[in-house]
């Protein structure tokens, strides 16, 4: 995301920007995991089903077949799992090794 | 054509990585509420966990104008929102007064009372997590009986919630409904229907709380829908005074297979102090507001 201190700025307000909490992905201590063999959508290649992206609290699943999960801010609540019709996502244990893997410098704003 | 997963709206004014605690329902609440307002809405928030998902200065998670007000003028300041809009000739705009239920209930209540006096042009959103979880689950009237919070600490909350839709409605005003985040749809087709309607607009949202409610971040949805299948939660409109059951609790008034409450409660930790007898309580008091709410939806069919 781009600047987040509009230094030119009159007023004090606050502008929109990803990540505003910091990598919320660091919160995770389980991560979801979708098996395309098992998604609706990611079998049929087309847009149906979407209850994860529909249901997802932090807006991190997207609309596309098959679903991604922005795995830099998932908190790991589980809601998808819990939605979904075909259960087609589990969670499983975080590592630290991936979590250092998925993190991108540039994606972040506080920096 | 009700509103479903696909034909949904794909543009999103909540942006990931916000300071919501994960499983948060408000999250899904905003989501669909800000699709059906198409983003063309200003907020005002009072101190609540929405201020909390909204962020700290410099930065913010959602892109709507969000106005922080003091936790008593919501509606106050909605209200003067709405009349300077007015006087600038701006009618694309819905002025949204977003609050918890302890700023609407409790210490929003006169503000929300004299804005519904009024007929200030204000949508008025409750969304009710059932104690003041922002400041660490503190009772809140909205609370229900047996619920234990820190300020109730040893045998749960004694009586029970207010009536809150019941209030508003005694103001007269041309809308009120509930929704729950449980159930996307619904909550999208009746913000869409108070966004094209003027006047004081109510909506009574049910928003289950992981770390207040203490049930898994997993199971958020799951609550949500199971508060409304055991009838805890009922979903209606009343428009113009004439009051429908919609989406699920019509569905259920229509088959008759109603959960029971303790179905919903056991999944929560808040009810661990529970006794039998009070479940029994709960359970009558439930069922009475729902057998009110399927005669008045028959009788003003």
């Amino acid at each position: 995301m781009g600047q987040t201190r509009h230094c030119k700025q009159k007023t004090a307000m606050s502008w929109p920007c990803v990540g505003e909490a910091g990598r919320t992905g660091d919160w995770r201590t389980l991560r979801p995991v979708v098996d395309p063999e098992k998604c609706v959508a990611a079998r049929k290649g087309k847009i149906v089903c979407m209850q994860c992206w529909m249901f997802c609290p932090d807006n991190v699943i997207s609309r596309t077949a098959p679903p991604e999960i922005d795995m830099e801010y998932c908190k790991g609540c589980g809601v998808c799992v819990q939605v979904c019709p075909s259960q087609a996502i589990e969670m499983r244990p975080e590592h630290a090794e991936d979590v250092a893997a998925s993190t991108k410098e540039e994606a972040s704003c506080d920096r | 054509m009700a509103t479903n997963t696909l034909n949904l709206p794909e543009q999103e004014y909540m942006l990931p990585g916000n300071r919501a605690c994960a499983g948060c329902s408000v999250g899904i609440v905003f989501r669909h509420m800000s699709k059906a307002l198409d983003g063309k809405a200003i907020f005002v928030v009072p101190a609540s966990c929405f201020t909390v998902l909204c962020g700290m200065y410099p930065t913010a998670s959602v892109q709507v104008p969000v106005m922080n007000s003091v936790f008593p003028g919501t509606a106050a300041c909605a209200s003067g929102i709405a009349a300077s809009l007015k006087k600038q000739g701006r009618d694309d705009l819905t002025v949204v007064a977003m609050a918890g239920d302890g700023g609407t209930a409790d210490i929003g209540m006169q503000g929300l009372s004299g804005a519904a006096e009024r007929n200030a042009n204000v949508f008025f959103v409750c969304y009710d997590n059932e104690a003041y979880m922002n400041t660490g689950t503190q009772r809140s009237s909205l609370t229900p009986l047996g619920a234990k919070t820190t300020t109730t600490p040893a045998k749960g909350k004694m009586q029970f919630a207010k009536d809150l839709p019941a209030i508003v409605e005694a103001h007269d005003i041309p809308y009120i409904a509930t929704a729950s985040p449980g159930y996307p749809g619904d909550l999208y087709d009746k913000v869409c229907t108070a966004r094209g309607i003027s006047g004081t607009r109510f909506m009574h949202i049910n928003a289950p709380c992981p770390p207040g409610w203490q049930f898994p971040t997993a199971e958020t949805v799951a609550m949500a829908q199971l508060a409304v299948e055991t009838g805890a939660f009922i979903l209606f409109e009343i428009m113009d005074g004439k009051f429908q059951l919609t989406g699920k609790s019509l569905a259920l008034a229509d088959k008759d297979n109603r959960q029971p409450v303790r179905k919903f409660i056991e999944l929560q930790s808040r009810f661990g102090v529970l006794d039998e007898e009070t479940l029994a309580r709960l359970q009558e008091r439930v069922d009475e507001r729902w057998r009110k709410a399927v005669a008045r939806h028959r009788a003003e069919e």
